[in-house]
C-alpha cells in the first residue's frame, strides 16, 4: 500500500510541489532498499525523513537528484524527471551527504571553488566568502580540509550546498558525528535556510532533530514508509484523544481509577515509585470533572499537566502500527482505534 | 542517463581539480619522478656511457659491438652514419651507441607515460567512490561524459608531460654522450618527433580510456590497479613493437600507426563517455 505525504494538510496546491515521488522503489539485487515510496513536498517547507539506519532515506535522496535511478515508479523534481533531465534538477539542488564528501587534500576555498565551477558560477565571482562566513568557517578557508574537525567539515559541506543558491536542499544526516553544540548550530542554520524560502528535505534518525523543525514528517522503516504528514496532523491521528498526566502524593488504587467520567484509557506505567497516571479523555472538557472525581475519591493531587506527544512518541506509535499493517492516509483518515497504544498501557476505564 | 550537451568547462573543472590534488600528493609524484629519472637519464647514461667507453678500449670488445649492428635491418644500418664530416670513419661502438639511442630505447617513450597515467587513471572513479567524494560528483550537474573526459585528461597530462620532460632530458643526454662521436647533435630524429607528438599520445589516450572505464566498474582502487596492470603490460609490448617498427621503417609507417591508434582511442573514448553510469560514483552495488 502507498502512503502519501500530501501537501493538502497545508492547503498548498499540488502544482506548487517541488518534489513528487510516486510509488518509487529501488532494489539492490534481490534486496529492496526502497519500496513504494510516494511523497509530495511543497515549496518552502521542511520535510524530514525519519527512520533508523537502513530505512532507505539516503536511497531516497539519491533518487531525487537522479544519482541513482529508481527500479520502478516516477520522480518529478521541479517538474523534471531527474533520470532524463538530471542537469536541470541537480543544478537547482544543494546536497549535504551523510559523509561530507570533501576533497581533503584541497583547501576549503578550493572545495568551494570547485563546486562553484561545476554549478556554472564563476569561482572568482561566487559568494564563497559570504557562504563561508554564514557557516562560520571563513577563517579556515585557506587550510586543507584534511585538518578540519568533523563540525567544520559539516559546515563547509553546508556552505558548499548553498553556494549556488539552490531551491531545494537535501540534507542527509547533517548532524551525524557532531557534538551537541554544533548540532544545534547546524539545525539553526537549516531553519534559517528554510526561512529564506528554500525547500528542505532532511534525513535523520534523531527524533529530537525533527522536533520543532519539520513541517512534514515521513517515518520510514526497512525501505518502506510507515506514515507521513504534518506533525500536528500525525499527532492528532495517532493520539486522537486529549491526554492528561495527574501526579499524586501516593499511588492511586485500582478502585480509585474505576469508572472515571470521560476517561477512555489510563496508564499507571510500570514504575511503582512514581505516583503518576496518564489519562486519555474523550474531550478536554472532561478534565475538570476527572480531577474533581479523583479528589473526591481521596487522591492527593499535586499536579495536572497536559500530555503532549513528542515525535518520539509518534515514531514508536507509528512503528507499532507498521509492524501489523500499513496505513493508507488517503483512504484511512483516522488511525485504527488502538493506534498509539504501547505496552505500558495497562487498563481501560469501565 | 541524461541527454544534455557536453559542457567542456565542467570537464576542464574536473580535470583541473584532479590535477590540483595530484600536485598535493607528494607520495604519488616523487616515486613517479624517480622512475622517470631512471628510465630517461640513469639507464641511458649507463648504457650509452659504457658503449662510448668501449670505443676507446682495445679492439676486441669494440669489434664485438660492431657485430651486433649486423642484426639490424639493412635500412636501419644504412641510416646510421659511418663517416664524420672530417672524413674519418665512425667507430663501431659509436655506431652501436647511435643505434641504441635511436632504435632500441623506444620503449622508454612508452613505459613511463603508461605507468604514470595508469597510476592516476586506475583510481579516477573508484578513488572518488572510496573517499566518499563521488557522492558530491554524483549529485552535481556535471554529466557523466564530462566527468569521464575530465578524469581521462587528468590522467593523460601527467603521463604525457613527464614523457616530454623525460624526452628532453634523454635528447640532451644522447647528444652530449653520442653526438661528438657521430659528427654532432642528431637527436631527436624526424621519426622520433612523430613518435613523441603523434604516436605516443594516441597510445596513452587509448590505454587510459580503457583504464578509466575499468576504474568505474571495479569495487576498489586495489582491484583497479591490478586490472590496469593487466591492460598496461600488453599495451607496453604492443607499443614497443609499433614504435620500433615505426623507427626502423620510417616516418610513413609511424604516421600510419599513430593514425590507427588515434582512431582506436577515439572509439574507446566515445564508448567510455557513453557507458559511465552516475551511480558508479556512489558506494552502491546496484546489481548486487
Amino acid at each position: 500500500m502507498t502512503l502519501v505525504v500530501s501537501d493538502q494538510s497545508t492547503g498548498t496546491q499540488s502544482s506548487e510541489a517541488v518534489l513528487v515521488l510516486d510509488s518509487v522503489s529501488r532494489s539492490f539485487g534481490s534486496r529492496p532498499a526502497l519500496t513504494d515510496l510516494s511523497l509530495s513536498v511543497p515549496r518552502g517547507s521542511i520535510s524530514v525523513l525519519l527512520g533508523p539506519y537502513g530505512a532507505g532515506k539516503t536511497t531516497a535522496i539519491r533518487i531525487i537528484t537522479g544519482a541513482l535511478p529508481p527500479t520502478s515508479g516516477s520522480v518529478r523534481v521541479f517538474g523534471h524527471d531527474p533520470a532524463t533531465d538530471g542537469e536541470s534538477v541537480r543544478s537547482r539542488c544543494g546536497v549535504v551527504s551523510a559523509k561530507p564528501a570533501l576533497y581533503e587534500r584541497l583547501s576549503g576555498r578550493d572545495n568551494l571553488e570547485y563546486s562553484a565551477a561545476l554549478y556554472g558560477l564563476d569561482p572568482r565571482a561566487a559568494p564563497i566568502d559570504a557562504a563561508a562566513q554564514r557557516f562560520g568557517i571563513q577563517p579556515a578557508l585557506a587550510d586543507k580540509v584534511g585538518g578540519y574537525s568533523t563540525g567544520m567539515k559539516t559546515r563547509l559541506a553546508l556552505a558548499r550546498a548553498v553556494l549556488h543558491n539552490p531551491d531545494l536542499l537535501l540534507l542527509d544526516e547533517p548532524t551525524s558525528g557532531l557534538d551537541p553544540e554544533s548540532s544545534v548550530a547546524v539545525l539553526e542554520l537549516v531553519r534559517s535556510l528554510a526561512g529564506d524560502g528554500k525547500t528542505v528535505v532532511m534525513c535523520t534518525h534523531l527524533l529530537l532533530e525533527a522536533e520543532g523543525l519539520a513541517d512534514h514528517v515521513v517515518v520510514m522503516h526497512d525501505g518502506t514508509t510507515v506514515v507521513g504528514g504534518a506533525p500536528d496532523e500525525l499527532v492528532h491521528r495517532f493520539f486522537p484523544r486529549s491526554e492528561v498526566v495527574v501526579e499524586t502524593v501516593a499511588q492511586l488504587r485500582t478502585e480509585q481509577l474505576a469508572a472515571l467520567p470521560g476517561v477512555a484509557h489510563f496508564d499507571r506505567g510500570t514504575d511503582a515509585t512514581v505516583a503518576t497516571v496518564r489519562f486519555e479523555v474523550e474531550s478536554p472538557t472532561h478534565i475538570p470533572a476527572l480531577v474533581a472525581e479523583l479528589v473526591k475519591r481521596g487522591a492527593a493531587v499535586t499536579a495536572v499537566s497536559p500530555f503532549r506527544p513528542t515525535l518520539e512518541d509518534l515514531y514508536f506509535a507509528s512503528r507499532g502500527v507498521a509492524r501489523g499493517q500499513m496505513i493508507d492516509v488517503r483512504t484511512t483518515p483516522a488511525a485504527p482505534a488502538n493506534a498509539g497504544t504501547s505496552g505500558t498501557r495497562s487498563g481501560a476505564a469501565a | 542517463m541524461s541527454t544534455s550537451k557536453f559542457n567542456i568547462g565542467r570537464a576542464r573543472t574536473v580535470c583541473r581539480t584532479d590535477l590540483r590534488q595530484l600536485t598535493q600528493a607528494k607520495d604519488f609524484w616523487v616515486p613517479m619522478a624517480v622512475m622517470g629519472m631512471i628510465f630517461y637519464v640513469v639507464l641511458p647514461f649507463l648504457l650509452l656511457g659504457s658503449l662510448s667507453a668501449l670505443g676507446n678500449a682495445a679492439g676486441g670488445s669494440a669489434s664485438k659491438v660492431g657485430q651486433v649492428l649486423q642484426i639490424l635491418p639493412q635500412a636501419t644500418r644504412e641510416a646510421i652514419p659511418d663517416k664524420l664530416p672530417s672524413g674519418k670513419t665512425v667507430t663501431d661502438s659509436a655506431r652501436a651507441a647511435y643505434a641504441l639511442a635511436v632504435y632500441l630505447f623506444a620503449s622508454l617513450a612508452v613505459v613511463v607515460p603508461i605507468t604514470v597515467g595508469n597510476a592516476v587513471a586506475a583510481s579516477a572513479i573508484v578513488g572518488e567512490r572510496e573517499r566518499g567524494t563521488g557522492e558530491f560528483l554524483a549529485h552535481s550537474p556535471a554529466h557523466e561524459s564530462e566527468i569521464y573526459a575530465g578524469k581521462l585528461v587528468a590522467s593523460f597530462l601527467p603521463g604525457y608531460l613527464s614523457t616530454l620532460v623525460g624526452f628532453g632530458c634523454y635528447a640532451l643526454l644522447v647528444n652530449v654522450i653520442v653526438g661528438p662521436q657521430v659528427g654532432g647533435w642528431f637527436f631527436p630524429t624526424r621519426t622520433w618527433w612523430v613518435l613523441m607528438l603523434w604516436v605516443i599520445p594516441a597510445f596513452i589516450a587509448l590505454t587510459l580510456s580503457v583504464v578509466v572505464r575499468v576504474s568505474g566498474r571495479v569495487s576498489s582502487t586495489t582491484a583497479a590497479h591490478q586490472i590496469s596492470g593487466l591492460v598496461s603490460i600488453p599495451a607496453v609490448v604492443v607499443s614497443y613493437g609499433l614504435s620500433s617498427q615505426g623507427l626502423a621503417k620510417g616516418i610513413g609507417t609511424t604516421v600510419l600507426a599513430g593514425a590507427f591508434l588515434w582512431v582506436c582511442a577515439a572509439v574507446s573514448l566515445a564508448q567510455g563517455m557513453r557507458r559511465l553510469r552516475r551511480w558508479r560514483l556512489l558506494g552502491v552495488a546496484i546489481d548486487a
